[in-house]
């Protein structure tokens, strides 16, 4: 289980700060599969924010097949996003270290690196395609007893 | 008579007038079921008048609004309608006990549970004065009389104005859980716009007794935009002659930069050389609160 927090400040939307937290417990290993998420009730008590905006979370995650509901039990993870070769100590690690090394050798400041290792990454890597509009639908309350 | 399961509070044409004159007038909205919407508007707008005339404390001057389609007062809305009213009204001399009490003899469907249950994680206890209890307790009593009602309509106004900011937190979320347990829908005004940014899914912003912004929040922001760049020499208000003024929320020119937010109906004229953003919610919010425009849908609100 996890606890989420909410920067009001930070101008990222409310579920994809949710979303976001999830996916950064799952690649710590905070979560694992088989954990279960806390349901709707636990998370808007403990931060207050509209039930929508956690269900809205729960089903990003669900579109990327991080995590399944299962009805009447709650919403659980199918799948780690820990990976070895990301690890501190990997050879992909050294290899960044290295080349950030004679980038700043070259002369170039930080932001530089960031903006020209951005570009390689866009290059790389497509652009993430956009979730579908939301739009909550109208609820009774059996609809949300699924998390119970 | 017909009913809209969609529609919790729908109003058609409403005014009411006082001797001071119109304080609502023309409104047309029809609030989602289920739902949180946020009610903004300057003081002096007609949000504690709506609120009145949803709970039948208050009759319409004109035209009618109706709560999940039934008139406000009647024996079939108030059962449904529960309203927690800015002061917050209970009778300091009752023990929390008795004022649940009081609440299960006015309400034939009462949830004695539910309304205990609230009670106690506050760690309230049952037999204190009412009269005693610090600002956040009285709250939660008023809150636990407001949801043992079993209410499908749960009207707020200014629910968290005088309390601190952990107990408006803790207040905030005792709400948002017994939405998510219930679905009920809630009407909550607020002067602080950042907390409803949050909390609430749809916005219903009143100026001057009329309906100035009225849908999704989601939508909404993502329907405006916040515009930044080179000020146009050749018009007033900075921006580009070919732009639809109709869409334009406010605008203000500083220096060579124009700054402005904008219904988003196209592409930008010169769409390259402006920074182009979705507005939070609290930004346009505060846009709308500032305008004096009116960007009704319709190409007449041009002005």
């Amino acid at each position: 289980m996890i606890a989420f927090r909410i920067d009001r400040r930070s101008g990222v939307a409310t579920y994809l700060q949710l979303v976001q937290q999830v996916r950064q417990a799952l690649r710590l290993g905070v979560l694992e599969p088989g954990d279960r998420l806390p349901t709707a009730r636990e998370v808007v008590e403990a931060i207050a924010v509209n039930p929508n905006t956690v269900l809205r979370a729960y089903r990003e995650l669900e579109r990327e097949g991080l995590v399944e509901p299962r009805p009447g039990r709650g919403t659980f993870v199918r799948r780690s996003l820990s990976r070895a070769a990301a690890a501190t100590d990997s050879p992909l690690r050294a290899e960044a270290a290295a080349w950030v090394a004679r980038a700043r050798a070259a002369g170039l400041e930080r932001e530089d690196v960031a903006a020209l290792a951005a570009s390689v990454l866009d290059d790389s890597f497509p652009p993430p395609e956009l979730p579908p509009p939301f739009i909550p639908a109208p609820r009774s309350p059996q609809t949300l007893e699924e998390d119970t | 008579m017909t009913d809209d399961p969609t529609t919790a509070l729908r109003a058609t044409r409403l005014g009411r007038r006082f001797r001071g004159g119109w304080a609502l007038r023309d409104c047309d909205f029809a609030l989602p079921a289920g739902r949180i919407t946020a009610l903004v508007g300057p003081n002096g707008a007609g949000k504690s008048t709506l609120f009145h005339l949803a709970t039948g404390l208050l009759r319409p001057t004109a035209g009618e609004l109706r709560v999940f389609g039934a008139e406000p007062g009647s024996p079939a809305a108030r059962d449904r309608t529960a309203f927690l009213a800015q002061d917050k009204p209970l009778y300091p001399r009752f023990t929390v006990e008795e004022t649940l009490r009081f609440g299960r003899e006015l309400n034939g469907d009462w949830d004695q549970a539910a309304a205990e249950r609230i009670v106690r994680a506050g760690d309230i206890p049952l037999d204190a004065r009412v009269g005693a209890l610090s600002q956040g307790q009285a709250t939660r009593v008023a809150l636990a009389l407001a949801f043992g009602k079993r209410p499908g309509l749960l009207l707020l106004d200014e629910p968290l104005a005088d309390l601190d900011p952990l107990v408006r937190i803790e207040a905030m979320g005792l709400v948002m859980a017994e939405v998510a347990d219930r679905g009920i829908t809630v009407v909550m005004s607020s002067h602080v716009l950042s907390e409803l940014e949050n909390a609430c899914d749809h916005v219903l912003l009143l100026k001057q007794g009329a309906v100035r912004l009225d849908g999704d929040a989601q939508q909404l922001c993502e329907t405006h935009v916040r515009i930044t760049g080179l000020a146009d020499p050749s018009t007033d208000d900075g921006l580009p002659p070919a732009l639809d003024r109709a869409g334009v929320v406010e605008a203000s020119v500083t220096g060579r930069q124009v700054h402005a937010l904008l219904r988003h109906t196209g592409p930008l004229p010169g769409d390259d050389r402006w920074v182009v953003e979705n507005p939070s919610l609290e930004d346009l919010l505060l846009a709308y609160l500032r305008s004096d425009s009116t960007p009704a849908p319709a190409p007449e609100a041009a002005a």
